[in-house]
């Protein structure tokens, strides 16, 4: 496997992963520290069936995905009714008490040692199919009902209650559906790696994946893509400064909460419809309402 | 009876974590009252503190007091600092506080990595010359420097209470934090009422930075902390200073423990677990004020 696939492969799980915090706070509002949780659940159990049960590759998967999503109910009914700030706590604790179970049951999941041998499996064809899937998925869910009553949600609350939108009812769909994407990812990459240890899903994983939905812009799917695939590769290419990495990174982050806090495309998105109008030739006589606006994903 | 005097041990040795958690948490639980969001940054202001008091301790062999005032002025300085770059900005154009917290964690991802690429990531302790190191009552034992933590951190609390309610600017702070655009209609300057805020918690957040550098060790990251500061501020009611405190005293005795009785490799998942369940049976926390969201 050569450098560049291996950093394909390593961009497009991170987007499956990272689409699945867009759904929660881009399109619901729900800002989370602990989908690195979600990840960690789907990696862990692909793993041990692959290991253990010997399941090919799309049924450890599966396994991995459905415990996943069997876990965000037990955690989205509790904490799904805090507000804001409290909310976003939870979902740190929620992240931190996922880690601590891996490393305590170490007899099952090896621990802070870590569960190595897992059989590589996923490679850049593999990855591309699933980016894909998921990303249509995800832009399905945004344009259908499910997806707008989550966005009612994330711009105000009380008013989409107002009008009938059950707050609880869809955040608790996002939230399956985001453990669903979190669970995907963590199986890919669990079969990429090769070796699971906690510390590979600590806070830092979480911050990480919300920062990089952040710069994306919130509510965008594109944003959310292409800031993945940028702050994926770009630490490749800083390798040489080091440590000072991060402290660019940092600078960056503030940087970008002062100049362009709506990250890098806002909430449009790009689409079929963009690219048709960059090919459509004005019609004589009739000014064209200008190029180079994308269009929101309708 | 020798299990009696286990579990007062163990009620001393996590008041003096809690006592170590609540210093630090009142500075938060200020920023918080005033400003609504959650500097995640003040962890590495902790850091500083510490940072300095080690180097005027180590470097230019200060007495104890003087590194310790020492340490209180570069986080406050930092805390200044963090404010006008990373938060007034924001601030002048009424951002969300969504915006302020990204900020915030940026800021900390860059102080701490800062902290990593100029003074190494080792551990390193405080050269301390204190007479008394422990004392003992009996068969319990508490080392000077918890108490003293303590100590200060109740006065901590009392004086930050004093200064806000007597003072010019205490009285500024609490306009700005109930109202901050009626305040500046009334001539209030907020971006000075900003500063003086980071600057108190920045003191109190180096206080607490060099006396848990002093107990325990000295490290970049030692900034992580925050995070159950963060926990301490909302068990007591985040928006509540004395409900801070008293926060940060909880968890460190519930730590204590929960890693004593009944292990300690559950001691975060407890601590994670009151957390949401103190989160659904009272939001406000112990002492919070409860707040309606407004449409």
């Amino acid at each position: 496997m050569s450098y560049w696939e291996g950093l394909a492969i390593t961009a497009g799980i991170n987007v499956i992963m990272v689409l699945g915090v867009t759904v929660l706070l881009g399109f619901t509002g729900l800002f989370t520290f602990g989908h690195a949780g979600f990840v960690a659940i789907g990696a862990y159990v692909s793993a041990l069936a692959s290991l253990k049960l010997g399941t090919p590759l799309p049924v450890s998967l599966l396994l991995g995905v459905l415990a996943t999503v069997l876990c965000t109910l037990p955690i989205g009914f509790p904490t799904l009714r805090l507000k804001g700030e409290y909310f976003v706590v939870a979902s740190l604790g929620v992240g931190e008490i996922i880690g601590r179970l891996i490393e305590n049951f170490d007899s099952i999941t090896g621990g802070a040692r870590g569960l190595p041998g897992i059989p590589v499996k996923t490679d850049l064809w593999v990855t591309l199919a699933f980016v894909a899937l998921c990303v249509w998925l995800v832009s399905n869910f945004r344009r259908s009902k499910y997806g707008r009553n989550c966005e009612a949600i994330r711009d105000n609350e009380m008013a989409a209650s107002c009008i009938g939108i059950n707050p609880f009812k869809y955040k608790m769909i996002a939230l399956i559906i985001s453990g669903a994407l979190g669970g995907l990812g963590g199986g890919l990459l669990a079969h990429y790696v090769g070796l699971l240890s906690p510390s590979m899903f600590g806070i830092a994983r979480s911050t990480d994946m919300t920062i990089m939905v952040i710069f994306g812009g919130l509510g965008s799917i594109t944003g959310s893509v292409v800031a993945t695939i940028i702050l994926s590769i770009l630490p490749e290419f800083l390798r040489f400064a080091a440590e000072w990495r991060l402290v660019f990174y940092g600078v960056a982050v503030i940087a970008l909460m002062i100049v362009r806090p709506s990250g890098l495309f806002g909430n449009k998105e790009l689409s079929f419809d963009f690219l048709k109008r960059l090919t459509r030739r004005p019609i004589t006589g009739v000014r064209n309402s200008g190029n180079g606006e994308s269009s929101d994903g309708q | 009876m020798a299990q009696f005097g286990l579990f007062i041990q163990q009620m001393v040795n996590g008041l003096s974590i809690g006592g170590v958690y609540g210093l630090s948490a009142i500075g938060y639980a200020l920023i918080y009252s005033v400003f609504g969001f959650s500097n995640f940054v003040h962890g590495e202001f902790t850091m500083v503190g510490a940072f300095v008091a080690l180097f005027t301790a180590s470097s230019l062999n200060a007495p104890f007091a003087v590194s310790v005032l020492a340490g209180m002025a570069g986080a406050a300085i930092t805390a200044v600092l963090v404010e006008r770059v990373a938060y007034s900005p924001l601030q002048n154009r009424r951002a969300p506080s969504l915006y302020f917290f990204v900020s915030a964690m940026g800021m900390s991802i860059l102080l701490q990595n800062l902290g990593i690429v100029t003074l190494g990531a080792t551990f390193r302790t405080f050269p301390l010359k204190l007479p008394i190191e422990t004392i003992r009552f009996g068969n319990i034992s508490v080392g000077a420097i918890d108490i003293l933590t303590f100590f200060l951190s109740i006065c901590g609390v009392f004086l930050l209470e004093a200064i806000l309610k007597y003072t010019r600017t205490g009285r500024a702070i609490r306009a700005v934090a109930y109202d901050s655009y009626a305040a500046s209609l009334m001539g209030i300057n907020i971006s000075r009422t900003s500063m003086a805020v980071f600057l108190l918690a920045g003191l109190l957040a180096g206080l607490s930075g060099v006396l848990r550098g002093v107990s325990y060790t000295i490290y970049p990251t030692m900034g992580s902390i925050v995070i159950k500061i963060w926990v301490c501020a909302i068990l007591g009611g985040l928006g509540s200073v004395s409900g801070a405190f008293v926060g940060g005293i909880l968890l460190g005795v519930i730590e204590t423990l929960v890693s004593g009785y009944i292990s300690s490799s559950y001691r975060d998942v407890f601590t994670f677990v009151l957390l949401i369940a103190v989160l659904l049976i009272r939001p406000a926390g112990l002492m919070g004020k409860t707040v309606e969201e407004k449409a």
